[in-house]
């Protein structure tokens, strides 16, 4: 057994935090199947894109993150946005449209925002997100008091916008605390890396900019967790950029409108057997550390916390169609707070 | 009251701004070493240092970008683009994130951000570096839109950009930036109102940016022939001060609208069609205007200079709507 598996035993990082993973994780399961269950009720429209497959990128990378750190992520955010600390209730009631919604139902899905825990989005232009990481990084640089790092998780299509390379560049050039998380899911909406790329080694591409980088099995959550720990480390200690490469799938359609007609159900069946949460768990029951119903407590909480939120979000109301126009820039008596 | 060029004022007024706001800072390309490629912050890296006077890669998407996320974090960022053609690389950071933050969020986020960029036409700079697209950004909610004509609104117009919550994009006309004045001692500006430049009773010249001196002039030539008309200068683009408009109508009854912009989709055709909504039954003409022609700028000075606005086709539309 090589001295990497070892550091994957889950024992080595203990049960407490083992069984918070399998929380987290299922916690963005449960919650992201019942959204599927209410769009096609037409309680979500829109679209809606679901991270299930993906989730031990979510829960692997964020614990490690401080309270003041920020995030800034994509339109496939609500498992980025839940384990961020956004209440459950406040995204399901912005999937809703609500206005008891995290951003009082004007974004919807792709939308999520939480000033309190710095989480900036909900990004639905592709790649839109890392020029805003580089941002938020350099204004900590030029406010020296500050000790934060900027977490920017983005898929593998965005590599082949010039935002990404033009953001790599600056954020190396400038020496910016960013983590750049790749969550290399293998297709661009339907066209996969190796049809979109003449080369597909990202890495390669972060190595261009001078940038350190990493890859990671994005289907285990320890794998992650590790890797981002030391990732961040680093560009702490540092106060530089690190680009770190996950390999994960969605197991679901790219959003609610996909047929899936380029990818063989076949490879969809085989990534499965990674599933993050059935594998984690079979390894955390064979190391002794859980029992069955103590995974079936924690799904239970998880389906509970669901009902919950959508409670919430049906007894939540409609905004007056006489506020349409507040938030298009800021009224006089907000401006001057601090951000 | 000084002597003073619009560069100058401009100058100063981000001098000041570094000097009063540990916050604010200023990227973008060549705006240190090289001084501004309209020289405008020539000297300021000297003063300030290369962290608050940045010199950005050619990456207009990216350090655009990057301004709305410093604005974001709390910084006072004043972006620097070299011209109005180059911005459209940045519509992205502009249009679908800085204008859109606030909104998107549900009012948690705003957007304090300046951009400042040159715009228009008149030094043989051919297709790619002529352009006015003021009218793409004036069309935007969430943005506010400044073109200052005079040397005492470039001097005063960036401090209130600055304290603005949210994204105000600033266009300068190259042309202006040799433009020599009489800075007054009152300079201080808000960024809400058009400014009536020259009173007059006949018909209204409306205008703004580059095209302000040569309304200016063309109301000269006209007063000189007897024709007394009021220039107003917009100032702001978006939002548009309509009360300063709809008042200089009640009082003329006619109105030209001089505009470096093309007239289709333009600034000119908007104040129009809000001249038809609040003004229609004080107006005794049918409104007009004087646009670029419809092509892309040419770089041959004859051909540059057919395709613009100029003074003698101002006073010609203006007598053509007064009937004289």
């Amino acid at each position: 057994m090589s001295a990497a598996t070892d550091a994957l035993d889950p024992r080595t990082h203990g049960r407490d935090f083992c069984l918070a993973r399998v929380r987290d994780m299922l916690r963005i399961r449960r919650f992201e199947e019942r959204c599927a269950q209410l769009y096609g009720e037409t309680k979500i429209r829109g679209f809606l894109h679901l991270y299930i497959g993906e989730e031990a990128v979510a829960a692997g990378v964020l614990p490690n993150l401080r309270p003041e750190d920020n995030v800034v992520a994509t339109y496939r955010e609500h498992g980025h946005a839940l384990l961020r600390g956004l209440s459950m209730n406040a995204i399901m009631a912005e999937m809703y449209g609500k206005q008891e919604g995290c951003s009082r139902g004007r974004g919807g899905s792709m939308h999520l925002f939480d000033r309190a825990s710095h989480f900036y989005g909900g990004n639905a232009i592709v790649g839109g997100g890392l020029p805003l990481a580089v941002g938020l990084a350099l204004a900590d640089q030029l406010d020296q008091r500050r000790d934060r790092v900027t977490v920017c998780f983005f898929g593998e299509g965005a590599v082949a916008e010039g935002a990404f390379h033009e953001s790599m560049n600056l954020a190396a050039l400038w020496k910016l605390p960013v983590l750049f998380v790749c969550e290399n899911n293998l297709y661009a909406m339907g066209t996969a890396l190796s049809r979109s790329e003449a080369q597909i080694a990202l890495t390669v591409k972060a190595a261009g900019y001078n940038m350190p980088c990493a890859q990671v099995n994005g289907m285990h959550v320890l794998a992650v967790h590790d890797a981002a720990r030391q990732a961040l480390d680093q560009v702490r200690d540092r106060q530089s950029p690190l680009f770190l490469e996950l390999h994960t799938y969605r197991f679901r359609a790219h959003s609610m409108y996909d047929a899936e007609l380029y990818r063989d159900k076949a490879e969809v069946e085989r990534w499965k057997q990674h599933d993050p949460i059935a594998t984690f768990t079979a390894a955390l029951k064979a190391a002794g550390l859980l029992q069955d119903a103590e995974v079936q407590a924690i799904d239970r909480a998880a389906q509970d916390e669901v009902e919950v939120a959508v409670a919430f979000a049906e007894a939540g109301t409609w905004e007056p169609v006489d506020q349409l126009l507040r938030d298009v820039t800021t009224p006089a008596a907000a401006a001057g707070s601090a951000p | 009251m000084t002597r003073t060029t619009y560069r100058e004022a401009l100058r100063t007024a981000h001098r000041e701004a570094l000097l009063a706001d540990p916050r604010v800072f200023i990227m973008g390309e060549d705006v240190g070493r090289y001084g501004g490629s309209y020289a405008v912050t020539m000297g300021l890296l000297a003063e300030f240092g290369e962290a608050r006077v940045r010199d950005t890669p050619l990456s207009e998407l990216g350090f655009v970008g990057a301004g709305v996320g410093a604005a974001l974090g709390g910084m006072r960022p004043i972006v620097e683009i070299m011209t109005v053609n180059f911005s459209l690389l940045a519509l992205d950071p502009i249009v679908n994130t800085a204008a859109t933050l606030r909104h998107m969020s549900g009012g948690q986020f705003s957007v304090p951000l300046v951009v400042r960029m040159a715009t228009g036409a008149g030094r043989q700079l051919a297709a790619q570096h002529s352009h006015s697209l003021e009218n793409w950004y004036a069309h935007v909610p969430g943005i506010r839109v400044l073109a200052p004509a005079t040397v005492a609104d470039a001097r005063g117009m960036l401090a209130p950009a600055l304290a603005d919550p949210d994204p105000v994009v600033i266009f300068e006309h190259a042309l202006l930036y040799n433009l020599e004045e009489d800075l007054p001692d009152d300079w201080q500006c808000d960024i809400s109102h058009a400014a009536v430049r020259r009173a007059g009773t006949q018909l209204s010249l409306i205008t703004y940016g580059g095209s302000v001196p040569k309304t200016m002039q063309a109301a000269e030539a006209l007063a000189s022939e007897g024709i007394d008309v009021e220039v107003i200068d917009l100032r702001v683009l978006r939002p548009l001060d309509m009360d300063t408009i709809a008042a200089s109508l009640r009082k003329t009854h006619r109105a030209v609208i001089v505009d470096e912009g093309w007239k289709s989709g333009s600034l000119a055709a908007e104040v129009m069609a809000r001249l038809m909504e609040h003004c229609f039954y004080d107006l005794d003409a049918p409104v007009a205007r004087v646009c670029s022609e419809e092509v892309p700028i040419p770089y041959a000075r004859h051909m540059e200079e057919a395709a613009l606005p100029q003074v003698p086709k101002i006073v010609a539309t203006v007598k053509a709507v007064l009937n004289v």
